[in-house]
């Protein structure tokens, strides 16, 4: 019960603070502008004077890889970044400034206390993602073709994977410090670990990074699935959380 | 209602608390003295659950800290020294979610919300942020939130410290209405503030309890009389403290500019002999009075003690 209590809360305050509207606005602006960088790049290279006899003929014309490659690339860097700002600060913070021993002497269990900001944060990408996808479809489908719905989804879902893995483990970098300061550095050094070791041959098949390449293949209808990137990326999510729950139910506050 | 047993916590090499034993009977208010770092803020986050013992036995309402941690948390409220709230929310939102979390009804919240705004003088700021309160809003909040459950025990770190005077006043005389209703445990420094409202007195220095009694009792056994005298120079001042400090009546002396201090032992030969040794010493007086002995001097002479063993 007070789950749902501590979920409207941590909703209440995204929406209060304008983090709700920020993020929407981000990947919105990156869901509109993918379709339309990929279609008019081309002609924008094509336009560019003085270009040396015979290169404008060899450029490509767009496609609808294009605009999937772009919306795939601007989701995965611009959103894997906002997921780490916004859930940097979140236990951390509130230890910092006290606001969690000011709640956690009322019944708020630990464990609801972080599942409910993790909840929060997911519900909020999922959302954001789910606009900014519905405007990459809709500008797809005016410049290029309409994009296969089921696939689409897939895509977006595996997206949104790959967030709430970045979302589990800043908040267990969170809840391991103290200050805000501390939880952004640990953050962003598991983001170049983890993107570095996803960057690897071979072994970055099975890392989240993977999910926007299957997810990309099953738009394109050229399916290159990666079931163990999956079920990797749900394993670090769940560990993520058991560790931050288990660390967080014995740290003094 | 409080019960502790040689409570240790240390953070490496500090020992924060040193076998502290603590006792609070039910509807005492209680006063927790001690100078800064004396281990008071460490007994209180023990004692609401935030922070664990390195040793010792700790119970509030009779719940067993090591135990049962959760069921807690619904008998105590907790004030800390700097509440610190939701910027975002009013008082009124915060007092809700806090009444949500401990389950009370719709009808139950809005009006207790109300009357704990009303008590805490927040009644016309109660739809303002909080993040435009100034200290003492926030601790003024930060009391009525301590008390949005009707809790057994209330657990206040220097509840006062941030509120004017007239804010302080208005707090310490509700503090004392909880007197028999619930039990209080009230850390301070400020002395006049616990002498006022406290019917029992704990003094803490370097984690462990120098004493514990009805604050009365405290008074009637460790109250040492004292003589307080403004004379006219500081020099003369200085020379006839030094004249007092070797009388066999004397138990202390302190020098402030030109008032002197005389703690005594013998109170009836002091009386007898310190104008005489004035006289002698050709001390001018401007002021001469036998003064009622404070906690704080009490305190003092505690704690000093503690510092010199």
């Amino acid at each position: 019960m007070n789950f749902f209590i501590q979920l409207r809360k941590e909703l209440t305050e995204l929406g209060r603070t304008r983090k709700f509207l920020i993020v929407a606005a981000v990947l919105v602006v990156f869901g509109l502008t993918s379709p339309l960088i990929a279609r008019f790049t081309p002609d924008l290279l094509k336009s560019i004077p003085n270009m040396p006899a015979g290169l404008a003929g060899i450029i490509p014309a767009a496609t609808l890889a294009d605009a999937v490659g772009q919306y795939v690339k601007n989701m995965g860097q611009f959103g894997v970044l906002l997921a780490l700002l916004l859930t940097m600060g979140s236990v951390a913070q509130e230890k910092e400034r006290g606001t969690a021993s000011m709640i956690l002497t009322h019944p708020v269990s630990r464990l609801n206390f972080l599942l409910a900001k993790f909840t929060a944060l997911g519900i909020m990408f999922a959302v954001t993602t789910a606009v900014a996808a519905l405007c990459c479809w809709y500008y797809t489908l005016l410049l290029f073709e309409a994009l296969p719905l089921g696939p689409y989804l897939a895509l977006n879902g595996l997206i949104l994977v790959v967030f709430l893995v970045y979302i589990s483990v800043t908040l267990l970098c969170s809840t391991l410090v103290r200050t805000q300061g501390a939880a952004a550095g640990l953050a962003f050094a598991a983001l170049v670990v983890v993107a570095g070791i996803g960057s690897l041959p071979r072994i970055g098949d099975y890392f989240p990074g993977r999910l926007f390449g299957w997810g990309a293949s099953l738009v394109l209808g050229t399916s290159d699935p990666a079931w163990l990137a999956l079920g990797i990326s749900a394993g670090i999510i769940l560990a993520a959380l058991a560790a931050a729950g288990l660390i967080f139910a014995r740290q003094e506050i | 209602m409080i019960q502790v047993e040689n409570l240790h916590k240390h953070y490496g090499p500090v020992h924060a608390l040193d076998g502290l034993n603590l006792t609070v009977e039910p509807g005492t208010v209680f006063g927790f003295l001690g100078p800064n770092g004396a281990g008071k803020t460490t007994t209180l986050r023990i004692l609401t659950g935030l922070a664990r013992p390195t040793s010792g036995r700790a119970s509030v309402a009779g719940i067993d800290l090591a135990s049962d941690g959760r069921t807690l948390s619904r008998r105590i409220g907790f004030l800390p020294e700097e509440p610190a709230f939701y910027s975002w929310m009013t008082p009124r939102e915060f007092l809700d979610y806090l009444g949500r979390l401990h389950g009370l009804p719709s009808l139950e919240r809005a009006a207790r919300t109300k009357e704990l705004l009303a008590l805490v003088n927040l009644d016309e700021a109660g739809k303002r942020r909080i993040g435009g309160f100034s200290h003492g809003m926030r601790q003024r909040l930060g009391l009525a939130a301590a008390l949005v459950h009707n809790p057994e025990v209330l657990l206040l770190d220097e509840p006062v410290s941030a509120l004017d005077p007239s804010g302080r006043k208005e707090v310490l005389e509700f503090i004392e209405t909880l007197g028999g209703k619930c039990t209080v445990l009230m850390s301070s420094h400020i002395l006049e503030d616990v002498e006022r409202v406290c019917s029992v007195v704990g003094i803490i220095a370097r984690g462990r309890m120098l004493v514990q009694s009805p604050r009365q009792a405290l008074m009637d056994r460790y109250a040492q009389p004292i003589f307080e005298a403004e004379v006219t120079e500081a020099a003369s001042a200085r020379r006839w403290a030094e004249m007092i400090r070797i009388q066999p009546w004397a138990a202390g002396v302190v020098v402030d500019g030109e008032v002197v201090r005389v703690t005594v032992k013998d109170i009836a030969q002091a009386r007898r002999e310190m104008l005489a040794s004035a006289v002698a010493q050709e001390v001018l007086l401007r002021r001469f009075e036998e003064t009622r002995p404070s906690l704080e001097d009490v305190f003092l002479q505690l704690v000093n003690k503690e510092a010199v063993q």
